[in-house]
């Protein structure tokens, strides 16, 4: 049996072949641990790794095939998880020196449920601290490389599940999207990622950034990967009141479902200066190639689009502010000494904290603060309104709405660490939809000049991920792009 | 030239509330557990966690905001009031600031006869700090304890419409004893369960305009709350008299030392930066739990002494002793409605309540053991109504029922049991009595010379004489009857 190229294979063939016996689970994770040590040096997509315990959840699994016990819909398949999710007796560090050798007593909800799907963890991944940032530069341990061109970010702040899924050093992987962070991400890497609606996915035990933004979002090499890891994650968990009830479906049906007469939405916002034109031109192919399948295209306007970076920028420090005022040296994590208490406070945040979480805490306090939360958090949630009423307006014209997941390909490491607000500007077509709650997938849609992945974002309304996973399913089906292995890496 | 000031006060409460676990988790609050073994991720702010609100809570809370005669926010907010503490495990506590559950009530005291309608401005839901404990073995360190972290608070906040201490006092009871009957409180200051803080000025006579505030921190015993409050009344009294202007400050009372003392300076005051808490849903109080709420409005102490003195003619001073607890006032109602029946309907409720309160004074009280909302009766009020009946229908004297109460307490036997088994019933054969008072009459021939002389007083040395013949148990009544007859003529 040869399992050289079992690497490349999606995670829901992994499950297959793991359950029919083509290969054990053990081999599959000593296959992948083999890549990680061989591959990882170059890219830092890992920040730990659990050798032994992913050794013992495979053998597990291999023991209850063998016994004809009912396998879990991810048996056997080896993950990695973003390091801002909380695993229990597993270091959990958010890329930050404040959490360095942090280890929860807890695993994240999601966590919960990779575990009962028979998932294996192999190991944590490299993120921008505290999920701030967007191309995995502001991590405390050094940044994630892309695996088409290791000079690159592979985008963030989810760059490390995105290098790894893309390198085939993990099969899938699970990150977290505020602004745009498993999207941006995704789209660097040529890799599919999904965002859920806001409360579609457990949030307990995801280190909160923006909680009114935050959800927990899966990243694979196929549209159907990550359409089963939605479903094996998604659900109301009691332990998060912002999580809803509602019902979720059994996304992966969705694959191979027709999308003749979706009625296609094509964002006008942000297409202009700031878009490299290899994006616009894989774009405008997408939709041709969306036309091809019977879609309909029809040009949609998004009038608030303009305000969704100051709104974000605003909303996301103010809670980001809040958030991280638990990290205080008093009960776990880093403490620097002081002399009394207040300078304790001071020094140990000081060195705990990066440079632009540093920044997001100032902003958001700032925009909380008296005299200045009714001209900025007050007036930017109103904002926030208005861009989900053009998002409803929209929807009653279409069905999805298609734009670029990032207005550039993957940027040179080191190319906008001196301009935060160019940073910023990554994320355009990624925040708003994060602003309005409202699901979003990016898929592979082409390869600019030099050879990197651009991606395409498609976005639904609320709780209609099975939509998303129908359209992204065709078109990638139709493109042949996803399952692509960077050169390197093959 | 002495200016006349009055005072001008406004209190805030903070009641904790009688539900078995925390605000926003599942932890106990029983008090006195071992430190920091109450605790979850949750109340202790660890990286990920997520509050969820406690429904019996917010229900006791709407409870007391409605006797408290307050609109209710049927759209309630819980906020974020951010500050650092060590007692504080996010960095922040979570409370509310717009929308709070209740707004605008009022509670209506009476001291010295004058009433006086004190505006309740709102009642909030938030959760408690931890306990620090300063000192330690080398003195210099502060311990946290957070088993009271996150513990469910409602804060009641008065309006500044008291202008005394006695009234404040007045006002604490009485706020006191409703939060114990309606069950959410029990009025344990010990333990900490219901603490005070007054805000304290003075103006001259007249005056609208409200003088400088100062915060008076913790009055946490019934004992000193008066003083404290005199004591600062006068403080400020002073200053002002001696040309000064009082300074805005956070004090405390020291009881040792007989006077408020400086906590900290107005430069101390923080900015909150208040936000509605993004992991919070709006809270929505449905028709079903305002109606549970209103069921479940048991009448209030007050409205019972009003409807014990006219209804039952029972004095002030009965009345206020007999609602002084919930228990005790249940037990006063049961055996008072309990004995007409008894009776055969020969005893007005009025009649009747005035026997159940005296004996339940003079008998009662003392044999009975409370603790918080618990309250041990020597008897069921069912038994003591038995035993009152037997003293309306004549069977025993008042004074054999004290001994006979005495004997119920210790054996558990019922009144007519005791009677019967020792032969108790009363004399009411006049013949005998006769008999018996000519007799005493005729031996003590002196007595009945200083009775007849105008030394009314002997007349007890009689009836002592006959009841000692009968053992105690000659109708006293008809012993009256039969003497005056006897000893009247000339």
């Amino acid at each position: 049996m040869t399992n050289t190229d079992f690497h490349t294979r999606s995670a829901c063939e992994l499950r297959e072949s793991v359950a029919c016996g083509q290969v054990s689970a053990v081999e599959l994770v000593r296959l992948f641990l083999g890549r990680i040590e061989k591959h990882d040096g170059r890219l830092n997509a890992f920040l730990h790794l659990c050798p032994e315990r992913a050794l013992a959840e495979a053998a597990a699994v291999d023991r209850a095939r063998a016994a004809g016990e009912p396998l879990g819909p991810l048996a056997g398949v080896p993950v990695a998880i973003k390091d801002n999710l909380c695993t229990r007796g597993i270091p959990t560090t958010c890329a930050s020196k404040m959490l360095a050798g942090y280890t929860p007593p807890y695993d994240a909800h999601v966590v919960e449920k990779l575990r009962s799907a028979g998932a294996v963890l192999l190991g944590k991944l490299n993120l921008d601290e505290f999920a701030m940032g967007s191309s995995t530069e502001n991590s405390a341990f050094g940044p994630t490389r892309n695996p088409w061109d290791l000079e690159r970010t592979p985008g963030g702040s989810s760059g490390g599940p995105a290098a790894a899924v893309a390198a085939c050093l993990s099969a899938v992987a699970l990150g977290s999207d505020t602004g745009g962070s498993v999207r941006q991400p995704a789209s660097f890497c040529g890799v599919t990622a999904i965002k859920p609606t806001y409360g579609r996915v457990s949030r307990y035990g995801l280190v909160a950034f923006a909680s009114s933004l935050d959800q927990v979002g899966p990243l694979g090499r196929s549209v159907r990967d990550a359409a089963r890891m939605l479903s094996v994650v998604a659900g109301h968990d009691p332990r998060d009141a912002t999580s809803v009830a509602t019902a979720t479906e059994p996304y992966e049906d969705e694959c191979g479902k027709a999308v003749r007469g979706m009625r296609v939405g094509v964002v006008q916002e942000g297409l202009g200066q700031g878009c490299d034109s290899d994006v616009t031109g894989a774009l405008a192919k997408a939709v041709d190639t969306l036309r091809t399948l019977g879609c309909e295209p029809v040009e949609i306007s998004l009038p608030h689009l303009r305000y969704a970076v100051s709104t974000y920028y605003i909303v996301a420090p103010a809670e980001a502010s809040s958030n991280l005022a638990r990290f205080d040296g008093v009960r776990y994590g880093l403490r620097v000494r002081g002399g009394d208490l207040i300078d304790t406070y001071g020094k140990t945040r000081a060195a705990g904290f990066g440079p632009e979480v540093k920044r997001r805490i100032m902003l958001g306090t700032y925009a909380l603060s008296a005299g200045y939360y009714d001209a900025f958090y007050l007036k930017a949630q109103k904002v926030r309104t208005l861009i989900w009423q053009d998002y409803q307006a929209a929807f009653a014209k279409c069905d999805v709405l298609v734009s670029p997941t990032a207005p550039t390909p993957a940027f040179l490491l080191g190319e906008k660490l001196s301009d935060p607000l160019a940073m910023y500007l990554q994320d355009i077509f990624t925040l708003p939809i994060s602003l309005a709650g409202i699901p979003a997938v990016s898929v592979p849609c082409g390869f600019s000049g030099q050879g990197l992945p651009i991606g395409m974002q498609v976005c639904a309304p609320a709780f209609m991920e099975g939509r998303l996973v129908r359209i992204a399913h065709a078109f990638e089906q139709a493109c042949g792009l996803s399952s692509r292995t960077p050169p390197d890496f093959s | 030239m002495v200016v006349s000031y009055e005072p001008v006060i406004g209190l805030e409460v903070h009641s904790q509330l009688l539900v078995r676990s925390k605000m926003f988790c599942g932890c106990s609050t029983q008090f006195g557990a071992p430190p920091n073994t109450n605790v979850c991720p949750v109340c202790l702010g660890l990286p990920g966690a997520l509050p969820v609100p406690n429904r019996a809570a917010i229900a006791m809370a709407v409870r007391t905001a409605l006797a408290l005669g307050c609109q209710i926010n049927t759209h309630s907010r819980f906020a974020r009031k951010n500050y650092f503490y060590p007692d504080m495990a996010k960095g922040y506590q979570i409370s509310q600031y717009e929308l709070p559950i209740g707004e605008h009530g009022a509670l209506t005291i009476e001291t010295d006869g004058v009433k006086r309608r004190v505006g309740i401005t709102r009642l909030h839901q938030e959760e408690d700090a931890a306990k620090n404990l300063h000192g330690g073995a080398s003195g210099h360190n502060t311990l946290v304890d957070f088993n009271r972290g996150g513990t469910p608070l409602m804060e009641i906040v008065s309006e500044p419409d008291l202008r005394s201490a006695a009234e404040v006092e007045e006002y604490l009871k009485r706020l006191r004893e409703i939060l114990m009957f309606l069950g959410v409180n029990d009025g344990n200051l010990e333990e900490g369960s219901f603490r005070c803080d007054a805000n304290i000025s003075i103006r001259p006579v007249g005056e609208p305009k409200f003088g400088t505030r100062v915060e008076l921190k913790n009055i946490n015993s019934f004992r000193f709350v008066r003083k404290a409050i005199e004591h600062e009344i006068v403080r400020q009294q002073g200053v002002l008299q001696g040309g000064g202007v009082v300074i805005q400050e956070t004090r405390s009372y020291s009881p040792e030392q007989d006077k408020t003392v400086v906590m900290r300076g107005k430069e101390e005051a923080t900015d909150y930066r208040y936000f509605p808490d993004p992991d919070l849903p709006p809270l929505v109080l449905s028709e079903t739990m305002m109606a549970e709420a209103r069921a479940l409005l048991l009448e209030l102490p007050a409205a019972k002494r009003a409807r014990w003195t006219t209804e039952l003619g029972l004095t002030d001073y009965d009345a206020t002793v007999l609602s002084a607890h919930p228990g005790v006032a249940a037990f006063f109602e049961q055996c008072a409605a309990a004995l007409p029946p008894l009776c055969q309907g020969k005893l007005t409720s009025s009649e009747a309540g005035k026997r159940a309160a005296n004996f339940i004074q003079s008998e009662v009280l003392r044999r009975t053991k409370t603790e918080g909302l618990d309250a041990q009766f020597p008897t069921s009020a069912q038994a003591l109504a038995e035993l009152l009946s037997l003293v309306e229908q004549g069977v025993v004297s008042g004074k054999m029922a004290k001994d006979i109460f005495a004997e119920m307490a210790t054996t558990g036997a019922g009144a007519k049991k005791i009677v019967d088994v020792k032969g108790l019933a009363q004399v009411k054969d006049s013949s005998l009595i006769e008999s018996q008072a000519k007799q005493v009459v005729e031996s003590n021939a002196k007595q009945v010379e200083q009775y007849r002389s105008g030394k009314t007083s002997v007349f007890g040395f009689f009836v002592g004489q006959i009841m000692k013949a009968t053992q105690g148990s000659a109708d006293p009544k008809l012993v009256n009857e039969v003497l005056h007859r006897l000893l009247d003529q000339p």
